[in-house]
C-alpha cells in the first residue's frame, strides 16, 4: 500500500478507515465460519438424514427425532443431564464458601489459594482417573472409608444407583475450584468503605454478607453461573473416562450418547447422533440466550 | 475486608485458623495426594494390599522410567506440544487482529459480530462433531496434528476475540486518535501503537489457551485415531485400558500428563488468573 501508484494509494488513504476493520477481521471470521458457524447448520441438516458417514445420505425428515423420542437411552441421558445441571450448581455456593474461608491475610495464604485452585488446572481425564482410583472397590480410599464406617462395600462406579452422582462429584472438584477463584477476585475488589459503613450500622456476620457483600459479588456470581451451567451440559470427558456410560448405559449424558451413536463400536449413525446434538444444542440455547441478553444490555449501557 | 481478618479476632482465632488451613488443604487435595503417593509405590505394595500405608520403598524413579519405556507416552507428550503451541500462536494472533477491529472501529454489524464470537464459545461441541470430522477427512487431515490445530485455532478464536476486544476497549483511545492525526496508517497503528500495549492480554490468553488445549480430550478422540498424532489426554486414557490394575503406572502417567499445565500455571499464575477472572469484577 506504499507505492502502488498514486491513484491506488489515494483510494486506500481515503477509504482505509472503512476497509481496515474487515481486513483485520477476515482471517478470524473465515476460520470461525468454517469450523464453528457453518457446522451448526450442517448438523441440523444431517439430523434429518440417515447417514453412516461414508455412503450416500438419505433424507428421512423427522425420522431420527421420532426414533429419539421413543428411545429409552435418550431419556436416561436427558435425566442425567438434568441431574448434572442441578447438582453442578452446588459448585457456586461451595466455591464462594471456600473463597470466604481463604480470604485472609496470613503468611503463605497465596500458596494456599493456588493449591486450592489446583484441581482446575489438571485435565479432566486425569481427574477422572484420580476419582476412578478413589472410588475403586476393595482398595479405593472412599470405599475403604465407607466399609470401615458402615461395614458394607459400595462400588460407586459399578452401581446404577450411585454412578452418576459419583461422576458429578468428580466434576464438582475442579468446578468448585473455578468458582472459588472467581469469588476470590470478586472479594478482592469489594469496596471496603461500604463494608465499614455496614459495620457502623451494626450489620454483622450473615446480615452483612447477605445485604452488602453478596450484591457486590454479582458479576462474579454471574460468570460462575455461566461457566457452571455450560460445564454441566458439556460434561463428556469424565463420563467417557470413568464409566464409558456404564453400567448398562446408566451414566450416559446427551453429549456422550451422541458420540456413542455417531462414532463408536455401536455403529456410525451420523444422522441420529446429529439429532441428539441438536436437542442438546436447543437446551443450551435457552441458557445461552439468557446470558447473551444480559451481556448485550451491559454492552449497550457502557 | 470481608470476612473480618482473623488477626482482629484475637490470637486464639488466628492460631486456630493457621491449624485448620493445612488440614483443609490436605482433605481438599486428598485424591491427588493419593495418586502422587501411588506413583512412587513399588508394584509389590499393590499386590500385597498396601494401598494407603507408607510405601515400602521409594519406586518413583522405577515407575516413571517404566512409563516412558513401556508406553508411547513420550510421543503423546510431544504430540500435545505440537498441537498446543501452534494453536496458542494461531488463536492469539487471529484474535489480536479481530479484537482490534471490533474494539476500535465503528461499523454496521460490529456488535452482532462480537456476539457471534461470544455465542460460539458456549455451544456444545457435539453439534460441531459430525461436520468438523467430515471436513477434516475431506481435507486429508484426519489423524494428523494439523487437523486438530486448525479446529482448535478456529474454536479458541471466539473466546480470544472476546477477551482481546474488551482489553483493547480499556486502552486510552486518544493514543489511536493522535496517531491518526499524524497520518499513521491503520496497520501501523495496530502494529506500533496498540500491539505493544497488549502484552499482558497476550500473556494471559497464551497460558489459558495452552491449558485448555492441552487438556482437551473430546476433539482428540474425534479427529485422531492412531498413536502418531494422539495427544497425552487421549493417550493416557487408552493406556489406562491396557494397564489394568497397574495403578502405580496409571498414577505416574497421570502425573506426567498433568505436569505441563501445572507448571505453566505456577510460572504464570498472575496472568492465568487475570485471564480466567476477566469480567468477574465489573459489569
Amino acid at each position: 500500500m506504499m507505492s502502488n501508484g498514486s491513484t491506488a494509494s489515494g483510494f486506500w488513504k481515503r477509504n482505509q478507515r472503512q476497509w481496515a476493520p474487515w481486513l483485520f477481521l477476515a482471517p478470524g471470521i473465515l476460520m470461525f465460519l468454517v469450523y464453528v458457524i457453518l457446522p451448526i447448520f450442517q448438523s441440523i441438516w444431517i439430523s434429518f438424514e440417515d447417514w453412516d458417514g461414508l455412503g450416500p445420505k438419505t433424507w428421512i425428515g423427522f425420522g431420527n427425532y421420532i426414533e429419539l423420542f421413543q428411545d429409552e437411552a435418550f431419556y436416561t441421558s436427558l435425566w442425567n443431564n438434568i441431574l448434572w445441571l442441578v447438582l453442578y450448581l452446588l459448585a457456586v455456593p461451595a466455591g464462594l464458601a471456600i473463597a470466604l474461608f481463604l480470604n485472609q491475610t496470613v503468611a503463605g495464604i497465596r500458596l494456599y489459594k493456588s493449591l486450592f485452585f489446583f484441581p482446575f488446572v489438571i485435565s479432566q481425564v486425569v481427574v477422572g482417573l484420580i476419582f476412578t482410583w478413589f472410588y475403586a472397590p476393595d482398595f479405593g480410599l472412599l470405599s475403604t472409608l465407607i466399609k470401615t464406617l458402615t461395614g458394607t462395600e459400595i462400588a460407586v462406579l459399578a452401581d446404577e444407583r450411585y454412578v452418576t452422582y459419583g461422576i458429578i462429584a468428580a466434576g464438582l472438584w475442579p468446578q468448585i475450584a473455578y468458582c472459588m477463584i472467581l469469588y476470590l477476585t470478586g472479594l478482592n475488589n469489594i469496596n471496603p468503605e461500604q463494608i465499614e459503613a455496614g459495620r457502623m450500622d451494626g450489620a454483622r456476620g450473615f446480615r452483612l454478607f447477605w445485604n452488602i457483600v453478596l450484591p457486590q459479588l454479582r458479576p462474579a456470581t454471574f460468570i460462575a453461573l455461566v461457566v457452571t451451567v455450560i460445564g454441566a451440559l458439556r460434561s463428556f470427558d469424565l463420563v467417557s473416562v470413568m464409566t464409558a456410560g456404564g453400567p448398562y448405559g446408566s451414566s450416559r449424558v446427551l453429549s456422550f450418547y451422541m458420540y456413542e451413536q455417531a462414532l463408536s463400536e455401536y455403529g456410525y449413525r451420523m444422522g441420529y447422533g446429529a439429532a441428539i446434538a441438536v436437542v442438546l444444542f436447543v437446551i443450551m440455547m435457552v441458557f445461552i440466550s439468557i446470558f447473551l441478553v444480559r451481556m448485550f444490555r451491559q454492552e449497550r449501557n457502557s | 475486608m470481608f470476612p473480618t481478618p482473623v488477626q482482629k479476632s484475637g490470637p486464639l482465632a488466628s492460631a486456630a485458623y493457621q491449624i485448620i488451613l493445612p488440614i483443609a488443604l490436605v482433605i481438599w487435595l486428598l485424591p491427588l495426594l493419593g495418586v502422587a503417593v501411588t506413583s512412587v509405590r513399588p508394584s509389590g505394595d499393590l499386590a500385597a494390599g498396601n494401598y494407603f500405608g507408607i510405601p515400602s520403598s521409594f519406586a518413583g524413579v522405577e515407575n516413571y522410567k517404566a512409563v516412558f519405556r513401556d508406553s508411547p507416552i513420550g510421543t503423546y507428550i510431544l504430540n500435545s506440544f505440537k498441537i498446543t503451541i501452534p494453536t496458542v500462536i494461531g488463536a492469539v494472533g487471529l484474535s489480536c487482529l479481530a479484537g482490534f477491529a471490533l474494539a476500535v472501529y465503528r461499523f454496521k454489524g460490529n456488535l452482532a459480530l462480537f456476539f457471534l464470537f461470544v455465542a460460539g464459545n458456549f455451544i456444545p461441541f457435539q453439534i460441531l462433531m459430525v461436520p468438523v470430522r467430515d471436513l477434516t477427512l475431506k481435507l486429508g487431515l484426519y489423524d494428523t496434528v494439523t487437523g486438530l490445530v486448525l479446529f482448535h485455532v478456529a474454536f479458541q478464536t471466539g473466546f480470544c476475540t472476546l477477551f482481546m476486544r474488551n482489553f483493547i476497549k480499556g486502552l486510552p483511545f486518544a493514543l489511536i486518535e493522535s496517531a491518526r492525526v499524524e497520518g499513521v496508517s491503520e496497520w501501523r497503528i495496530f502494529l506500533h501503537v496498540v500491539l505493544p500495549l497488549m502484552r499482558p492480554a497476550i500473556a494471559a490468553l497464551s497460558v489459558l489457551i495452552f491449558t485448555f488445549v492441552w487438556n482437551d480430550y473430546f476433539w482428540a478422540t474425534v479427529l485422531v485415531q492412531g498413536q502418531s498424532a494422539m495427544p497425552v489426554t487421549a493417550g493416557l486414557n487408552s493406556l489406562n485400558g491396557q494397564w489394568v490394575a497397574a495403578w502405580h503406572l496409571v498414577s505416574a502417567g497421570s502425573i506426567v500428563a498433568a505436569l505441563p499445565p501445572v507448571l505453566m500455571f505456577f510460572l504464570m499464575q498472575k496472568h492465568f488468573i487475570a485471564g480466567l477472572t476477566l469480567g468477574a469484577t465489573k459489569g
